[in-house]
């Protein structure tokens, strides 16, 4: 198949951009460790979630050198616990599941944003730089509700 | 063979062989159309009455709800406006190109499929209409609609698979007919993309038909809810290039002939197709990025794969203006830009798909940082990609619909395109393209403010930085107010062109470019379906095998049904 010079020279520099933007995300991902959202732990039957641990008593729970772990649940239509309170720049590590449809959670002007499906949990981690009192809202359809789906974090 | 002179408003066309539609061509070319618009005109109401309200421009009656409205807006133009305005327009490029009619038996299937899915769509508007379907049109488990919910969107896709029997049996008609001819593009463009609808369809109807169904009539408890999700998205991204391919169809292949130029190449668009067959299923997992469930290094791989649709990307927008350079320069333009003044800019079939292109270049650029695997979380549920998608379907693509329709309707009904109505057109791109810098451009940015999408009004308890989302909402307010009437308008220039305006005086060309001379014959191997069918598959396979092998051997627990609406 005969390409035209232009034609070749002009693909050459889409697939070099290509090439820089995968190397660029590749390297975070796998040597900086930056990666979305992600779990790969189950959760009990989904009904079942309020009254197993560590979901039975959401909250904040300190882990030591400045590590904190925020277990929360999301359900139609709050969040659990409402206000996560956690230390500036402290790592934060979100575990969260729900235990009915589909939510999500995102923290606006950070990088807080996670879907929550239900059977899973997901883990998140953050360190917050910046005190103040940030909306947590859910971002994921859930129902008639879902727009007064919030909830705050207080960073001190 | 009696040369007809041009016909139709901007002398763009030059003479032809008077080509007309078989009347029973023309008829279920013209169902599918038809249908097309009455689901664009509801599902633009909704999408206007939504917006008012999540802007807090309008307060709805209780009565009607806001994400009543919203699944209504969702599946009526996502759905059902672009699956029956593509069929119907592949159709006509297929009865035209192969051989000039459908035979008897194409027609049959070409019918099955659009009582099908028409039958389809009125069995899930019922549901929505009911308040019985308030899922939106992405219908995540285990929100559980009503089972006429479910029957209806498999009767769409059931019905669509029908349709492409026609567009395929046609296809080998004209090479059983021609053998050792290379095919003809507008036909072998059709096919490809019936193809990538049906591998990509296969995700959706098992979703629904094994999971969805029987779990909706109570048969079974529970659904595992990651599964759905993901064979959802093993149709949904490949969704968005079946409704990209038509309009590039009409760039490679019908606007050449518009602008009295060649098509650039014979193969290279036939290579791009290939390519979007096989770059456009394995990516699924990039509307996934921020969900348990799946293992980030799947989600990477598909990063990468999604990443190679820059190819075809490219390889098309050089064409295309390769392609517009060559004609601009063929008559006359000068100089190394000249040839951009010879372009027949007040012929609306030609401009609201070119203002579609102009707008093609933002909405991809968008497309690739959404697809970066953690820039995704920056902008993952918030309005920048409600944003991102009117750019693209909601311009690219419907701009390109609209040329199309201002092209065919005077094809298939004879009449006119007269002088005030092409001027009408144009008005009415260019207030579509006023709309959506106002709405698209608001919710892009909006959108970087943290402003979730698929929320009804709301300040979150007069949350401060709800203050700073305020200015965005009334420019998408606005923006989507201009859209509404731009869609009244093509509305009325439709019936008008379909009913009322006057008629022809010659048979109306259907534009189909002409290849250039000096191109050589596509290499054989580019016909060879059954190789690139397996090389879709062999991809899809690495792609999502480990995926949908963890979810099946560590299942998560299955969900209960809800309804929380």
């Amino acid at each position: 198949m005969d390409v035209p010079r232009y034609e070749r020279l002009w693909l050459w520099f889409g697939i070099v951009t290509l090439l820089i933007f995968l190397v660029v995300t590749g390297v975070m991902a796998f040597s900086m460790d930056i990666h979305p959202a992600n779990g790969m732990h189950k959760t009990a039957a989904p009904e079942q979630v309020l009254a197993t641990a560590p979901f039975d008593q959401p909250g904040v729970y300190p882990l030591g050198n400045n590590e904190y772990e925020v277990v929360m649940v999301a359900q139609a239509f709050r969040f659990l616990p409402e206000t996560p309170t956690v230390p500036v720049g402290a790592t934060v590590h979100f575990r969260v599941t729900s235990p009915d449809v589909v939510h999500g959670i995102a923290i606006p002007q950070t990088n807080v944003n996670m879907m929550v499906v239900p059977g899973h949990v997901t883990d998140f981690t953050y360190t917050f730089k910046e005190p103040g009192e940030y909306l947590l809202l859910c971002n994921e359809y859930c129902g008639v509700g879902h727009h007064v789906m919030m909830g705050k974090l207080l960073v001190q | 063979m009696e040369e007809v002179k041009n016909v139709g408003f901007g002398g763009a066309t030059v003479g032809t062989e008077p080509f007309q539609f078989h009347p029973k061509d023309k008829l279920l070319i013209k169902a599918h159309i038809g249908f097309a618009f009455v689901a664009l005109g509801v599902g633009a109401l909704a999408g206007v009455l939504q917006t008012l309200q999540r802007t807090g421009v309008i307060d709805l009656p209780t009565s009607l709800g806001y994400y009543q409205l919203l699944t209504l807006h969702g599946v009526s133009l996502a759905l059902v406006f672009t699956t029956f305005f593509i069929i119907g327009f592949l159709f006509s490029g297929v009865a035209k190109t192969a051989g000039g009619e459908l035979s008897v038996r194409e027609r049959m299937w070409g019918w099955i499929g659009f009582w099908l899915m028409l039958g389809g769509t009125l069995l899930a508007l019922i549901a929505i209409g009911t308040n019985d379907a308030s899922v939106l049109y992405t219908f995540y488990a285990p929100m559980q609609a009503s089972p006429l919910f479910y029957t209806g969107l498999a009767g769409l896709v059931v019905g669509s698979w029908s349709s492409s029997v026609t567009i395929f049996s046609a296809f080998r008609r004209w090479r059983r007919a021609h053998p050792g001819e290379s095919s003809p593009l507008f036909a072998y463009m059709a096919v490809a993309t019936m193809i990538l609808w049906d591998i990509c369809t296969i995700g959706v109807a098992l979703e629904v038909v094994v999971q969805l169904i029987p779990w909706s009539l109570g048969w079974v408890e529970r659904v595992d809810v990651s599964l759905s999700r993901t064979l959802f998205w093993y149709f949904g991204h490949a969704l968005v290039y079946f409704w990209l391919l038509p309009a590039y169809i009409y760039w490679y292949v019908n606007v050449p002939r518009l602008i009295k130029g060649k098509i650039f190449s014979n193969s290279l668009p036939r290579l791009t197709f290939i390519l979007f067959i096989l770059y456009s299923i394995p990516v699924g997992l990039h509307h996934q990025f921020n969900e348990p469930g799946v293992d980030s290094f799947w989600k990477f791989v598909q990063t990468v794969l999604t990443f190679f649709v820059v190819i075809p990307s490219f390889m098309t927008a050089f064409s295309i203006l390769a392609t517009f350079e060559l004609a601009g320069r063929s008559q006359g333009g000068k100089g190394l830009f000249g040839w951009i003044t010879k372009l027949p800019y007040k012929d609306v079939r030609f401009l609201a798909p070119f203002l579609g292109m102009l707008l093609f270049v933002p909405g991809g650029i968008g497309g690739i940082i959404n697809a970066s695997y953690q820039l995704n979380q920056v902008v993952h549920n918030t309005l920048w990609v409600t944003g991102h998608f009117h750019l693209t379907l909601g311009s690219s693509v419907v701009l390109t619909f609209f040329g199309i329709s201002y092209m065919l309707i005077p094809v298939l009904t004879g009449r006119k395109l007269t002088r005030a109505v092409n001027y009408l057109g144009i008005l009415q791109s260019f207030v579509w393209v006023i709309g959506m810098a106002f709405m698209s451009g608001g919710m892009h940015a909006v959108g970087l403010l943290g402003e979730p999408r698929r929320i009804s009004y709301t300040t979150y308890g007069d949350a401060p930085i709800t203050q700073a989302w305020l200015p965005y909402r009334q420019a998408i307010a606005l923006g989507g107010g201009i859209l509404f009437t731009a869609i009244i308008l093509f509305l009325i220039i439709a019936i008008y062109l379909w009913l009322f305006a006057p008629k022809a005086e010659q048979v109306n060309e259907y534009p189909i470019g002409e290849v250039d001379a000096d191109q050589q014959k596509p290499p054989y191997f580019l016909e060879r379906w059954s190789i690139w069918i397996g090389v879709a598959v062999g991809l899809i396979l690495f792609a999502y095998t480990a995926p949908f092998v963890q979810m099946f051997i560590h299942p998560a627990p299955g969900a209960l049904p809800m309804r929380t609406w």
